[in-house]
């Protein structure tokens, strides 16, 4: 169930019981459990490269303990609690996963992506903009012009904060702009 | 006597005006985060880091601590106005707290909170001062089995109090661990799970971890469905409580105190657990407890109190062993590393000033809280108006800036995305990412004492069982993991996660 420690945002209906678990009132319910099979399934394949991985490494004895011997354990833990979760779903009727993220996804994850590329070649000012404004149409709601002045006004205040008010050593303009 | 004499000390640190400054910074920005939704503690102290390390450790700690409990005030603001709580340890506020607004009660409701938040961070400020240095004194006799242990048990704990499936939490834990160490083994100088890429040799970015899973898992969720928030409220008034609120109150903030103490000591997220428990002992001992979830004082003093009890006791394991209790302590450990201060029982001995200048300025910043942020009430809730998706951008470029200014390294921002990504996935899995956090700022550091200790004892494995403080530590993470496994506390931990409304 999805109780997060940390930054609850708008909370979609007015009850707490909501934002503890995700109602189980949707009436199509299947015999299994989709969201814990593949909760399942992808913990015991992370397990299973884990393992493989620490296997590839040293794993030495329990006196003197190789690179591989604690991680080769934890992934045994982890395929071991994977294969829990995967077996419970075959049995238990599941709740469905319910809407995706889809546009924020292809629109905010990219923004610290292209941050990281353009931010030694390009510099701080140019890049910090075209980051705000990809992320800015995560949202259907934003309008070019507005996400433009906001990317803009967004630039100026971090460039006036981060780099003239803190010193962090950012180039402003990189070497690919040829200034 | 020493606790005075410490606390002179503290407070002769905290109250300079340089530390005064910072402190004052801190609680408001922290406040200003927590109102907008959206974006959690973990995140937001992650985001302004940088900010901090221009600074002296005791401004830059002071300030972090700042944030914290100011978030945690802004974000009980958020719940009683628009039902939104800010942070998920005020959720509950918002059961009876928003019904006390829809009924104009709004200001009385707030002054509550304030006030119960301040009485228990008063007295919790007290127990950290009492409890730290005998807890220090212990914690100077801890071999590397010890230490072993004590993470066991702070990890047994996090899987306690984390909401939703047992396995899935024991899951979580194992592959926070997992992931903590990514990067070389500090006795061969082998790499490990990085994929062949130099630049996570030294272990994937814990500020990039935790914006990922916490910041961008958010923005995510929220982008779901977007939806117009509303603000119940465009003046808040009558802010005073009533006598017979005060009368009513009485009970619970002393109870949500005691109860908050307590929780929030355990590792993992014990601010958020605190406030359940006290909403549930309210309503236990409550006269009318019918009255719950329409505007009950109780309901609003009582965990109120109770999660800043919690948030405050929480850094007395950070102080004392160096061992964080919650994400948000996990990176008040990186902040101290920054300043090159080695977090553990030693911080207490050799930086005196440091330690006990923290210590005061949580009272100094609950304090500020409650004189500044009832008067601005009325600027926070326009900050509500803003509309979210003006919001995320910044945010993502605040993230972003952030990171990279920790070692400017830039494979530090793709982690981020990729880490934003597992995030999210986890929140459509329904599993908790807390548990996965713990794991991966302990896993190097229980490796690393799992492989000491046993080197020490020349390969014995019952040197954990051999040694008593060990021993009884490990009792005690057995223990609590007996107890939630029992059908019987099964039962009864998920009616507290899920109380009704």
């Amino acid at each position: 169930m999805a109780f997060r420690l940390e930054g609850v945002g708008p909370v979609p209906s007015d009850t707490v019981a909501t934002l503890l678990h995700f109602n189980g009132d949707i009436m199509n319910s299947s015999k299994v459990d989709t969201t814990n099979l593949i909760c399942g399934l992808l913990l015991v394949a992370t397990g299973l490269w884990f393992a493989y991985q620490s296997f590839e490494l040293e794993l030495g004895t329990a006196l003197r303990m190789g690179p591989g011997y604690f991680p080769f354990i934890l992934s045994c833990a982890l395929m071991l609690f994977g294969a829990i979760i995967l077996v419970q779903s075959l049995r238990v009727e599941g709740e469905p996963m319910g809407a995706i993220a889809w546009r924020g996804m292809l629109f905010i994850l990219p923004a610290p992506i292209i941050f990281g590329l353009t931010v030694q070649g390009l510099g701080f000012v140019p890049s910090i903009f075209i980051s705000a404004l990809v992320a800015a149409f995560a949202s259907h709601k934003m309008k070019p012009l507005s996400a433009l002045i906001l990317s803009a006004a967004l630039t100026a205040f971090s460039v006036l904060v981060f780099s003239y008010g803190l010193g962090l050593p950012f180039q402003r303009f990189g070497p690919w702009l040829g200034l | 006597m020493d606790l005075f004499s410490n606390l002179a000390l503290g407070f002769a640190t905290a109250a300079s005006l340089e530390n005064l400054f910072f402190c004052l910074i801190g609680v408001l920005l922290g406040t200003l985060i927590g109102v907008l939704p959206g974006i959690g503690a973990t995140a937001t102290i992650a985001m302004l880091l940088p900010i901090t390390f221009q600074l002296e450790p005791v401004s830059s700690l002071i300030m972090l601590s700042g944030i914290y409990y100011g978030a945690q005030y802004g974000g009980s603001t958020t719940a009683i106005l628009i039902n939104m709580p800010g942070e998920s340890s005020s959720a509950v506020t918002a059961l009876d707290g928003y019904q006390m607004a829809r009924k104009g009660r709004a200001g009385a409701a707030l002054a509550i909170a304030a006030i119960g938040s301040f009485f228990a961070g008063t007295v919790s400020t007290f127990l950290v001062a009492i409890f730290a240095p005998p807890l220090t004194a212990i914690a100077l006799k801890f071999g590397a089995a010890e230490y072993f242990s004590l993470m066991v048990v702070g990890l047994v704990s996090s899987i306690a109090l984390a909401h939703g499936s047992i396995v899935k939490a024991l899951a979580m834990v194992s592959l926070g661990l997992l992931l903590g160490l990514v990067g070389t083994d500090i006795y061969t100088g082998a790499p490990r799970f990085n994929l062949g890429i130099s630049e996570y040799a030294d272990g994937l970015n814990f500020v990039a971890v935790a914006v990922g899973v916490f910041g961008i898992a958010e923005i995510l969720r929220n982008l779901e469905s977007e939806k117009t928030r509303t603000v119940l409220m465009a003046k808040v008034h009558g802010l005073m409580p009533t006598r017979d609120d005060f009368r009513q109150m009485v009970g619970p903030v002393l109870r949500g105190t005691a109860i908050g103490s307590i929780l929030g000591i355990l590792p993992g997220g014990g601010a958020i657990l605190a406030a359940f428990a006290s909403y549930t002992v309210e309503k236990k001992v409550s006269k009318h407890p019918e009255e719950f979830g329409h505007g009950a004082i109780a309901g609003v003093a009582g965990p109120e109190s109770a999660n800043n009890a919690g948030a405050q006791t929480s850094f007395i394991p950070l102080l004392t062993l160096g061992i964080p209790a919650n994400p948000v302590m996990a990176l008040m450990i990186g902040a101290m590393i920054i300043q090159g201060i080695v977090p553990g029982p030693n911080v207490a001995i050799e930086q005196p000033a440091l330690f006990w200048g923290i210590i005061a300025s949580m009272w100094i910043g609950n304090l500020m809280l409650v004189i500044l942020n009832l008067p601005l009430i009325g600027l926070w809730v326009k900050l509500l108006t803003i509309p979210y998706y003006i919001l995320f951008p910044i945010i993502m470029a605040f993230c972003s800036i952030g990171v990279y200014s920790v070692n400017s390294n830039v494979y530090d921002l793709y982690s981020v995305a990729f880490f934003g990504l597992i995030g999210y996935l986890l929140v459509k899995l329904r599993c908790e990412p807390a548990p996965l956090l713990l794991g991966f700022v302990l896993g190097p550091l229980l490796e690393e004492n799992l492989r000491r200790a046993m080197i020490l004892s020349r390969g014995d494995a019952t040197t954990f069982i051999s040694r008593p403080i060990s021993a009884g530590l490990l009792f005690v993470a057995a223990l609590v993991l007996v107890v939630v496994f029992l059908p019987s506390v099964k039962a009864k931990r998920e009616v507290v996660f899920q109380d009704e409304e």
